[in-house]
């Protein structure tokens, strides 16, 4: 137990100095941590639970838009600020923009949690694939709404308030602010698993006639899991929000066929239904897409679609489904050896 | 609000309105119900959620398009018009193919695994070819502007290009020929025998590898005379096929598998409900309110579904 310890403390220790040795690679690291964030959060539901949302990123891009429209509403009426769009007759002062920051972030990762509570029951009558093609559906729908509504800016998104902070400060800020977020996220997750309540889950995940036969309310318990899981994306997205100072509504935050994918992509590449699993995953399918975004300008769309397909049909396991197949002592798992089968 | 009011109200003062939406939207229909059709076909026999459906039909348009934009048909002494006719045909064979090579390399591998897996499959394949599309033919929207006449009625409420109306039969008659093939010909029983029980028909000595393949290009080359048939009227762009993916779930999620009236009427009245919300709402909500109708289909199933106490699966 305490080599584990010391693992976990020099993880810390290089997340809290990571901006501080690279940098230049700061914007790139806040990204990882959000992969990380919405990749573990996407596990809770579709690892743990076996509901393979595709329509995450619901909460993402609502907690963008509740983010900002809790930040700039707090001072300002909101569908003014988006008539004006950007013009400088409104300023935040630093005061007003750190406020609106914890605000919107807290707002908007409340305000995803109460819409899950709300979709859920609806949502969670469904189940394998028309869950999946029904959240989709949910997302790409929301996409397509928010752009037409004029209050929050239409199709041409919404401008954030400049921040009062050096770009440089400013980036070392959203990075602490997503590592953070992905932290306290694993701690969760950790204790999460733990319970009772986790048991349940994974419970339906293995047999949910037979976890309602058991007693278990299973629609209580799905709907709670999908909105832990849509306060942290929800907050993630209001973060994002901050990061990106403009967002528009069908390529940013209803993003379905980039970050909507992406999530489902890092967890099946690490493994699904694992606590480490999600964050390698997002490790690995993040270092690949930078990769492939700087070698394979153009062709990259291409080379993910295929790396979707590949992990899909190959891969499925993932890394620690793999090593949990190989190397089930690292798991704590007991394999009686082959010999004393034989001598048996 | 008010627009929406105002919009409405129109539907009343001028009841030739209607006429026209519905006219309008069994056209389009028609296509939904070819691709609709494609993936029950597909989910039935082989109990595959193809997702990239709605990109084998913008394939199949772009792959009609570019036979009339390059002109080696119209150099032998065709017009415009019999090439992109001619297209129909040409981009069933081309997506033949096509489908036949995505069974070979990706489909055959998930079709026995869980629903998931083919679905997430299904859907990197989308993205793939939404981006090669890309990258080969950019991503303005593309249509055939092709010279046939536009008759008008009713004072000029109702608007039907020839163009509308050939493409309409088109598709009918692709309908019939596909039904026909599958009640009368060899491989179509194979098919049905399959979808019914795929273990018995391996014991019967039909080779299920083979109807596999064979459907998923059938499937395929439907899909993209389909599209074929909407770049001569309506436009195409790489990323509009997921869209048309939708509308077939939507379709198939409504009227159920191997219900092919069901289908068909499911199809043309998600064309004409299209029509109706994007009059009433604006244009700016059509992709919205295909989706929207997705998700009412599935509760108003849910809830159907709820009241034998089982759930949607």
């Amino acid at each position: 137990m305490s080599k584990n310890w010391i693992l976990y403390i020099a993880l810390l220790a290089i997340t809290v100095a990571a901006p501080f040795l690279f940098p230049s690679y700061t914007a790139f690291l806040a990204t990882l941590w959000l992969f990380i964030v919405v990749a573990q959060a996407w596990d809770m539901t579709g690892g743990q639970m076996g509901y393979n949302s595709l329509g995450n990123i619901f909460f993402y891009g609502t907690g963008m838009y509740a983010g900002a429209v809790f930040a700039i509403g707090l001072y300002y009426n909101v569908g003014e600020w988006t008539d004006a769009s950007r013009s400088e007759i409104f300023s935040f002062t630093a005061g007003q923009y750190y406020t609106g920051m914890v605000v919107g972030i807290i707002g908007a990762g409340l305000f995803c949690g109460l819409c899950a509570l709300i979709i859920g029951p609806l949502f969670f009558g469904l189940r394998g694939p028309y869950f999946a093609i029904g959240t989709l559906g949910l997302a790409i729908a929301a996409g397509e709404i928010v752009s037409n509504i004029e209050w929050l800016g239409g199709g041409q998104g919404i401008s954030m308030p400049h921040s009062p902070l050096h770009p440089d400060f400013e980036k070392v800020l959203i990075y602490f602010l997503f590592a953070g977020l992905g932290v306290v996220l694993f701690i969760f997750c950790k204790w999460f698993y733990s319970t009772r309540f986790g048991a349940a889950i994974n419970a339906i995940r293995d047999d949910e006639e037979k976890a309602e036969a058991m007693g278990i309310h299973t629609l209580r318990y799905k709907t709670i899991t999908w909105a832990i899981s849509a306060v942290f994306v929800g907050a993630a997205g209001a973060v994002s929000a901050f990061q990106l100072i403009h967002f528009e509504p069908l390529e940013t935050a209803y993003q379905t066929i980039n970050l909507g994918i992406f999530m489902v992509v890092c967890v099946l590449l690490g493994g699904k239904g694992t606590l480490w699993g999600p964050v390698i995953g997002a490790i690995l399918f993040h270092v690949f897409k930078e990769v492939t975004w700087n070698y394979f300008l153009g062709g990259q769309w291409v080379a993910l679609g295929l790396l979707i397909v590949i992990i899909v049909v190959f891969f499925q396991d993932g890394l620690m489904g793999y090593l949990k197949h190989r190397r089930p002592e690292w798991f704590g798992i007991k394999v009686e050896s082959k010999d004393k089968e034989a001598a048996a | 609000m008010d627009q929406i009011l105002t919009n409405t109200g129109y539907l009343f003062q001028y009841p030739v309105l209607n006429l026209a939406f519905i006219i309008d939207g069994i056209m389009i229909g028609s296509l939904f119900a070819l691709a609709a059709y494609g993936l029950a076909l597909v989910w039935g026999v082989m109990n595959v959620k193809n997702l990239a459906q709605g990109d084998f039909v913008i394939a199949g348009g772009y792959c009609s398009w570019w036979l009339v934009k390059t002109g080696w048909l119209q150099s032998i002494g065709l017009s415009d018009n019999a090439v992109a006719l001619l297209g129909v045909p040409i981009a069933f064979v081309v997506m033949w193919g096509i489908g036949w090579m995505t069974y070979k390399l990706i489909i055959t591998r998930v079709i026995e695994r869980d629903l998931f897996t083919s679905l997430l499959a299904t859907f990197g394949l989308a993205i793939m070819m939404a981006q090669i599309l890309n990258l080969m033919f950019g991503s303005d929207t593309q249509s055939l502007q092709l010279d046939y006449k536009t008759y008008s009625f009713a004072g000029g409420f109702i608007n039907l290009p020839m163009a509308k109306v050939i493409g309409t039969c088109m598709a009918a008659g692709l309908a019939v020929a596909v039904i026909i093939f599958m009640k009368r010909s060899r491989m179509g029983q194979a098919i049905r025998a399959t979808a019914q029980d795929s273990r018995a028909a391996r014991v019967m000595g039909i080779d299920t590898e083979k109807v596999y393949a064979f459907t998923f290009s059938l499937n395929a080359a439907i899909c993209g005379a389909a599209g074929a048939i909407i770049v001569m009227v309506w436009v195409i762009q790489p990323f509009y096929g997921i869209t048309y993916s939708v509308r077939a779930f939507v379709i198939v999620t409504a009227a159920g598998l191997g219900n092919l009236p069901g289908v068909i009427a499911a199809g043309l009245g998600i064309g004409a409900a299209e029509q109706y919300g994007a009059h009433i709402f604006g244009i700016g909500y059509q992709q919205a309110i295909a989706v929207t109708l997705l998700l009412i289909v599935l509760f108003f199933r849910l809830l159907q579904q709820r009241r034998k106490r089982q759930a949607l699966n």
